[in-house]
């Protein structure tokens, strides 16, 4: 109904961009101050991405002393340490995507097949806690779980095995992010599944029963295909988020000096370089090619899903 | 419905339940421990002997923290202060930001809309924020550099634009010819009938605003103005920079210290979202189901 009346209105289309804007300025007043703080705080910071160009020294001119062109680009792309870092970002980022993603998928249609309401929301409301907790307070956790005496290690000679120094050996590192963070975002992963599940069409359902498929062969036939759109939005975004800083505030909590051969990424690498090193413009052009890499990698993304399953973000 | 109740299935639903009951002991065991952690003697603590319940049960800590110490209510104040403000500022910012965008007439929206997303997708980084803020608008030390630089947050203003989009235009029609304006149509009738969208926003700004501890971090040099979860880290990252007086009785609470304070800073957002997840379910649905 709201839809027909929309489309009766372009008669004033036709009217200059001036006459309209005079006409609905009270509408357009309600974005002057978020439209300014995306000015301020959105886009100066992308252009403030300038000083990788430009030598910086703090104090004098806050654009940089002078151009110097690709300089910082060619010093982090010939500097060991940030390959190290890039290719911790690429293994961390995967291992966690594939393990996190398929596992957010399974406990999504396992908490679908559950038939009990009260039980359904049990389980739901206390799957969503740990998201709901600091960082700080989690990776406090880890620490603590996995500490020498901790619980964990209690277990594991409880079982038989010898204790493990889960946060000073760099070979548990990959372990420990992971698992902390499939812990984490789990059952907050499943929020969108489950909804987009409850808008399956339930005489499709009914119909496979006809066809006498199960319960699983459901699953497969009408529950997967019906939430692949979102299967595959939620799979973009993660895929543009590979490179992209999200999970640096973790490991700046949980890395320590010898962890950090595995531990380190371009994001903690660019705090170490630009706001405890003070090599602003050095650490500027690191920050500056993870963003591209990161905006190349959800382009793709985008633009592969579309040709393949007809879904995209835009 | 007439499920078929095969042997397989019913197999399926036992291991499934076993699978759930699985679930929620790994998501609750670290916070049992946790509490487990808090109760007890420090030395019990100390030689690991705390697993489920509390080792010779003892409210030391939380009396140390509560009466003895009064940091943990500075920084605690901190947090409520940086988070209502900061929730204040980010849902009216996000609300104002949204409701513009969510009128198809509007023709400049062809230019602000992907003005906004593209944020998503592309932004400044750490290095130049940093510059912003301590620089040119010099805001270093301040609460508004904790607050403004993520007040708006563009996940949330799709959500909720798709919430202003599914509202029916006809209310606002019926109070526009009854001689209502756009402002007392937005007070009036929009805010009122947001209530889900308001609630699911408010919640989300909230935590992140109650666990924020990287802006803190980076922008607070001041120790008094810290929020709770700075200290929470100080306390995790251990002794070696902790100026904790040299008393015996100080020392005595350390180990059990950390568990306690992460216990307190936790404790407010966990009683609250479970109240409100009908609201944010809703939410993001809309969000989702609308795009």
């Amino acid at each position: 109904m709201a839809k027909e009346k929309a489309k009766q209105k372009p008669v004033g289309a036709k009217t200059s961009l001036l006459h309209h804007v005079k006409k609905e300025w009270k509408l357009y007043s309600f974005l002057v101050l978020p439209i300014l703080y995306y000015v301020v705080f959105k886009y100066v910071p992308v252009l403030g991405n300038i000083i990788a160009f430009r030598k910086y020294k703090g104090g004098s001119n806050i654009l940089g002393e002078e151009w110097v062109g690709f300089r910082y680009f060619r010093q982090f792309l010939t500097d060991p340490s940030f390959w190290k870092a890039f290719g911790n970002t690429l293994r961390l980022s995967i291992g966690y995507l594939l393990v996190r993603f398929p596992a957010t998928l399974i406990f999504a249609l396992l908490i679908n097949e559950i038939r009990k309401t009260a039980w359904k929301r049990t389980v739901q409301t206390v799957s969503y806690l740990p998201h709901f907790i600091s960082l700080v307070v989690v990776c406090g956790m880890v620490k603590e779980l996995l500490a020498g005496n901790g619980p964990v290690n209690a277990l594991l000679q409880a079982l038989g095995m010898e204790k493990i120094a889960f946060m000073s050996e760099p070979g548990w590192f990959d372990a420990v992010y992971i698992i902390s963070g499939v812990w984490q975002a789990l059952g907050w992963g499943t929020i969108l599944y489950l909804t987009a599940m409850t808008n399956i069409n339930t005489e499709l359902y009914e119909a496979s029963a006809i066809d006498g498929a199960g319960r699983f062969k459901q699953a497969i036939h009408v529950t997967i295909p019906g939430i692949l759109p979102t299967i595959m939005t939620l799979l973009i975004m993660d895929i543009g988020g590979i490179v992209t800083s999200n999970n640096m505030q973790k490991i700046l909590l949980l890395y320590n000096p010898l962890t950090q051969e595995r531990a380190d990424i371009i994001g903690t690498l660019v705090y170490r370089m630009g706001i405890s090193g003070g090599n602003f413009s050095y650490a500027s052009a690191v920050g500056l090619f993870e963003a591209v890499i990161g905006l190349i990698l959800v382009t793709s993304a985008n633009f592969l899903s579309r040709k393949l399953t007809e879904t995209s973000l835009w | 419905m007439n499920i078929k109740q095969s042997k397989g299935y019913q197999v399926f639903r036992i291991f499934n339940t076993v699978i759930m009951i699985f679930v929620i002991f790994v998501t609750l065991y670290p916070f049992i421990y946790l509490v487990a952690q808090s109760f007890s003697n420090d030395a019990a603590v100390g030689a690991g002997k705390v697993t489920f319940f509390p080792i010779d049960f003892t409210l030391e800590t939380y009396k140390y923290i509560l009466t003895k110490d009064d940091s943990f209510f500075r920084f605690y104040g901190n947090t409520i202060l940086y988070s209502v403000v900061g929730t204040f500022i980010s849902v009216a910012g996000t609300a104002l930001l949204a409701y513009p965008l969510s009128k198809p007439k509007l023709r400049l929206n062809k230019f602000f809309t992907p003005f906004v997303v593209f944020t998503m997708y592309f932004t400044g980084g750490m290095i130049p924020n940093y510059i912003l803020i301590t620089q040119w608008l010099g805001m270093g030390d301040t609460i508004w550099a904790i607050i403004l630089p993520g007040a708006i947050s563009t996940f949330n203003l799709l959500l909720m634009k798709s919430f202003f989009t599914g509202l029916p235009d006809e209310l606002e029609e019926a109070a526009s010819i009854d001689g209502m304006g756009v402002y007392g149509i937005f007070a009036r009738i929009i805010l009122p009938l947001s209530k889900p969208i308001l609630a699911t926003m408010t919640l989300f700004y909230l935590v992140g605003m109650w666990n924020e501890w990287f802006g803190p971090f980076l922008y607070l040099n001041t120790r008094d103005k810290w929020p709770i979860a700075l200290w929470v880290r100080q306390l995790v990252e251990g002794a070696n920079n902790v100026d904790v007086s040299s008393t015996a009785e100080a020392s005595s609470v350390q180990a059990t210290l950390k568990s306690a304070t992460m216990v307190l800073t936790s404790l407010p957002i966990m009683c609250v979202y479970p109240f409100v997840q009908k609201y944010f379910v809703q939410g993001m649905t809309i969000g989702a189901v609308k795009g």
